[in-house]
């Protein structure tokens, strides 16, 4: 019996609603070639996870909710197209920054199509806001939302293929088969998908239905794929934004206020600036003054010549002790716990999460060109319906006359849910009446641009004797911004009422969907508070988790020592989740826990479970002076993480070495978190205004030996997995951190009271000169 | 307006800019050699890491009037042309070989200048007469915000032994 045949004829294919479901309703759109079709909801579990309750989608579009179902549903569809040479493309409704979603999205169309990873080109679709809350990038939901819509319309266009097939050569279906573009016939018959799409095509939209690949018979998901534009990235080819030759649109930067969020009065002295070399534009915005030239170098400089009246920003005078004194006020308490033994104990300790900045390699930028009558815009954006709205909005145009280009990222990090650039870009492209390429210097990016919000977390564990019986998390934050809302303008609305009470219930509602706690404990209360709406926050990688993880996980240590047990056997002994025990076992096994270390150096251990996974992180530290006295040029040193095993369960990977390479990236991000990055605010700005200055992981920190571990499929849906591996790696690092000082922290990253490491740049001008030395420096 | 002249790439280029723009402007917004890429414009990120005349540097800190006329300026575009190996290799110098066996990018935006750094510096330690170590690794100063240092140090491992 072929595949094929196998395939049509399993019982499991009439389950409605479920994970063995595999029968589906496609269709088969009219075209010239062949183009098949989806609902990008089905299946979908994009609005649950990000804290709109519903039904499982799955339910909602089942079979046979279709029969008879008159009216085809065409504007929220997704598309394969099968081209004439023998390619598949696909639009995929998501934003790329690194992640890898346009290679793992190729492998699910190459599995069900039964074509080469390589013949699939998927490229990002531009804002469609009939797609609603289908097009937002975020919360490691791209392929748990995408996975089974894109199967559906990939096995849509397969059966198209094959119908054509038996009728070129005069067959049954099932006596064909399909593989490697190819559908074989009896008696050596053969034609390949691109021969066969013309005569798949249809003259009108039509329902099919579909029976999806079953997972046992998977040959490219599961296996490890290179990325598809890695090729593109290592020949300088990939085009980010700024790379982006649009007729016209010359660089173009903007003069920040030496406060944050303070706004321009006046220029004081354009004609000056006007004649300066290069220059072509000036306009004054409500974020600063723009200047349009021939080369960004001379915006730089007209940027830095600038004279200007500044308004104060809110915050004018604040510093970062001041935001902590806010936090404790607005801490909800911890409740008594009722019916405690009376010989119970508890452990509780309070930790201060200082700002991070989210800041990608590739600064906010965008090209707007704004016409009286319409407007283009490109830009790497999140949430690319929302930006459409607002910058509508903003130019006083009707949404459908805005054309809004979703460009590859360089890094988003969170920093892409927002659409700031795009959105100022297509201001000053009004108020010049031209096409601008909007770009941030780096310090503006640094200072100005959005980041993870300060926090502290309060835990109380208590217990008797053995017996874990309460665990209690008081979570505080300045407000993380969630206004882009679920990526279109219904919920970003919702979340904009007065006195920030709409985005805290967001806020609320993203914490009680991502928070966690797997440990035995008889009770168990986590809960969030949010204050103060006047900074640039958004989501970083991995959101509250990676500080509510780490507080956690700390206590966790100090409980585990009371106990008198070792932090590995604490968790072995207080953790149900089999999936979580698998991951821990694994790291523990595979990174040698509890080996003899050297005074001054510690492992660390920790767990994780969101993202319909589980993760654990191993890690090893040296905190004694060869590495913590390190003199490192522009740069800090501090203690080294010298190696990390980490592990993943991720449900269903679909390309373990992407999944490993996010792994990976996680680790670098959760080492600085711990230990060395952070924003300072001082008298109402923030201090760190580029890379030597703030501390992300640098080659000198980053841990010589790293190994990744990805287990097997065990639930047969795939899990998120950008995000996947920071919180667990942070709270290791701390973990690891705690037990080789014998000191545990009150406060991250733990250099962020030391001396400072760097001199503080300029806030008038509000971005350095341009080095002249280059030539000095070469090697 | 003064006219620049160099060598790009292998070829002579001359652009009619003031002196005290930097290279990297010169490349990208006038030239539109956008493999170099802006991370900081105060060399501290080396996203912009190209040669000039076989070394690393970064154009982000060279005014265009101190080039000479006999520069050789060579960005990711132009480094195949700089191994004896690439015509069998696909185009690709070894190093860039390296980055794709060992599929180093993710967002992909520092990886130009982290080719080129790693280039230059396998150069350097053979200069030295020595081969590359940890320690070489742990100086390299080119930032990936993604992270993906691990493979970047696996990749310069087998770059250095196929350069």
């Amino acid at each position: 019996m072929s595949l094929l045949e196998h395939d049509l004829n399993d019982d499991t294919a009439a389950e409605p609603g479920g994970i063995g479901r595999r029968s589906f309703v496609g269709y088969v759109l009219a075209g010239t070639t062949l183009v098949a079709a989806a609902d990008v909801a089905l299946g979908s579990p994009a609005r649950a996870a990000s804290g709109v309750s519903g039904p499982q989608i799955a339910d909602l579009y089942d079979l046979n909710d279709f029969v008879g179902d008159a009216c085809l549903p065409t504007a929220n569809l997704i598309t394969v197209t099968v081209n004439q040479d023998g390619t598949a493309s696909f639009a995929l409704p998501r934003s790329e920054n690194g992640q890898g979603i346009t290679t793992s999205t190729a492998m699910i169309i190459a599995e069900e199509l039964d074509l080469p990873v390589s013949k699939v080109h998927v490229t990002l679709a531009d804002a469609r806001p009939e797609l609603v809350f289908n097009q937002l990038t975020g919360g490691s939901t791209t392929t748990t939302s995408t996975y089974t819509p894109i199967r559906v319309a990939a096995a849509a266009a397969k059966g198209a293929l094959l119908e054509a097939a038996a009728a070129r050569f005069g067959t049954e279906q099932h006596r064909l088969l399909a593989r490697g573009g190819v559908v074989q016939g009896p008696n050596g018959a053969k034609a390949t998908y691109g021969e066969l799409a013309e005569a798949a095509a249809s003259t009108h939209d039509r329902q099919v239905e579909v029976t999806l690949k079953d997972t046992g018979d998977f040959r490219v998901i599961g296996v490890g794929q290179n990325r598809l534009d890695a090729r593109d990235a290592v020949t300088g080819k990939k085009t980010f934004t700024t790379d982006l030759q649009v007729k016209d649109a010359l660089p173009t930067m903007v003069c920040r206020a030496p406060t944050l969020n303070g706004t321009p009065r006046r220029l004081l002295n354009r004609s000056r600036i006007a004649k300066m070399p290069g220059v072509r534009d000036i306009a004054i915005v409500d974020t600063g003054v723009a200047v349009r030239a021939d080369t960004f170098g001379q915006c730089i400089d007209a940027v830095r010549a600038m004279r200007v009246d500044w308004a104060p920003g809110p915050v004018a005078g604040l510093s970062d002790q001041d935001v902590v004194n806010e936090l404790k006020a607005a801490e909800l308490p911890l409740a008594a716990v009722p019916d405690v033994p009376p010989l119970a104990q508890s452990v509780e300790s309070s930790f201060v999460f200082h700002f991070r900045s989210n800041s990608a390699l590739d600064t906010n930028a965008a090209i707007a060109d704004v016409r009286a009558d319409r407007a283009e815009i490109w830009s790497a954006l999140k949430t690319p319906i929302a930006a459409q709205a607002a910058i509508a909005e903003a130019i006083g145009l009707p949404q459908g006359k805005v054309a809004v280009h979703v460009v590859q990222g360089g890094g988003s990090f969170g920093r892409r849910l927002f659409f700031d650039a795009a959105l100022e870009a297509a201001k000053i492209s009004k108020a010049m009446g031209k096409p601008v390429k909007l770009m941030w210097h780096r310090a503006d990016d640094a200072r100005v641009g959005r980041m993870h919000p300060m926090a502290i977390s309060r835990v109380r564990a208590t217990y008797s004797g053995r017996t874990l019986l309460a665990f209690q998390q008081s979570h505080t934050s300045v407000e993380t911004d969630w206004r882009h809302g679920l990526g279109e303008m219904l919920t970003a609305k919702g979340a904009d009422l007065p006195g920030g009470l709409g985005n805290l219930t967001f806020s609320q509602g993203i914490f009680a969907m991502t928070t966690v706690l797997p440990y035995d404990f008889a009770a168990k209360a986590q809960v969030m508070n949010e204050t103060d709406t006047r900074f640039n926050t958004a989501a970083m990688r991995n959101v509250y988790s990676p500080d509510v993880r780490t507080a956690g996980e700390l206590v966790i240590d100090q409980l585990a020592a009371r106990m008198g047990l070792d932090p590995y056997q604490f968790r072995k002994q207080h953790l149900s989740n089999p999936r979580v025990l698998a991951v821990l076992d694994a790291v523990a096994d595979a990174g040698q826990w509890g080996r003899s270390m050297k005074p001054g150096t510690a492992q660390g251990i920790a767990i994780h479970e969101e993202y319909k996974g589980a993760t654990a992180c191993l890690v090893e530290i040296d905190c004694r002076n060869k590495q913590t006295k390190r003199k490192i040029p522009d740069g800090v040193g501090g203690p080294r993480v010298t190696r990390v095993t980490f592990a993943i369960d991720a449900g269903l990977p679909i390309n373990p070495r992407g999944l490993e390479a996010q792994m990976q990236g996680g680790i670098n991000d959760g080492i600085a978190q711990a230990l060395t990055s952070s924003m300072h605010l001082r008298d109402g700005h923030f201090l760190e205004a580029s890379w030597d200055n703030y501390f992300y992981t640098r080659q000198w920190n980053t841990p010589p030996k790293v190994r990744v571990i990805v287990m097997p499929a065990t639930t047969g849906t795939p899990g998120g997995a950008g995000e996947a591996g920071v919180a667990a790696s942070m709270a290791a690092v701390a973990c690891a951190y705690a037990r080789a000082t014998g000191t545990v922290p009150t406060y991250f990253p733990i250099n962020h009271d030391g001396p400072l490491h760097f001199k503080v740049k300029s806030y008038v001008p509000p971005i350095p000169p341009s080095p002249v030395n280059g030539l000095k420096k070469t090697y | 307006m003064p006219k620049q002249t160099f060598i790009l790439n292998g070829k002579a280029v001359t652009v009619n800019v003031h002196d005290d723009v930097r290279v990297l402007w010169v490349l990208r917004d006038l030239l539109g050699v956008t493999g170099p890429k802006y991370g900081c414009g105060i060399n501290v990120c080396k996203a912009c890491t190209s040669h000039i005349n076989g070394r690393a540097f970064n154009p982000c800190s060279v005014r265009v009037g101190d080039l000479e006329k006999t520069d050789h300026v060579t960005t990711i575009e132009g480094l195949p042309r700089e191994s004896k190996g690439a015509a069998e290799n696909g185009g690709l110098h070894p190093m860039q070989q390296a980055w794709l066996d060992h599929d180093v990018a993710q967002c992909g935006y520092c990886q130009p200048g982290q080719i080129m750094a790693a280039v230059a510096l396998v150069r350097q330690v053979r200069r030295e007469g020595r081969t590359i170590k940890d320690k070489d690794l742990d100086g390299i100063r080119n930032i990936c915000r993604c992270g993906s240092y691990t493979r970047i140090r696996e990749a310069i491992e087998q770059g250095s032994r196929h350069m």
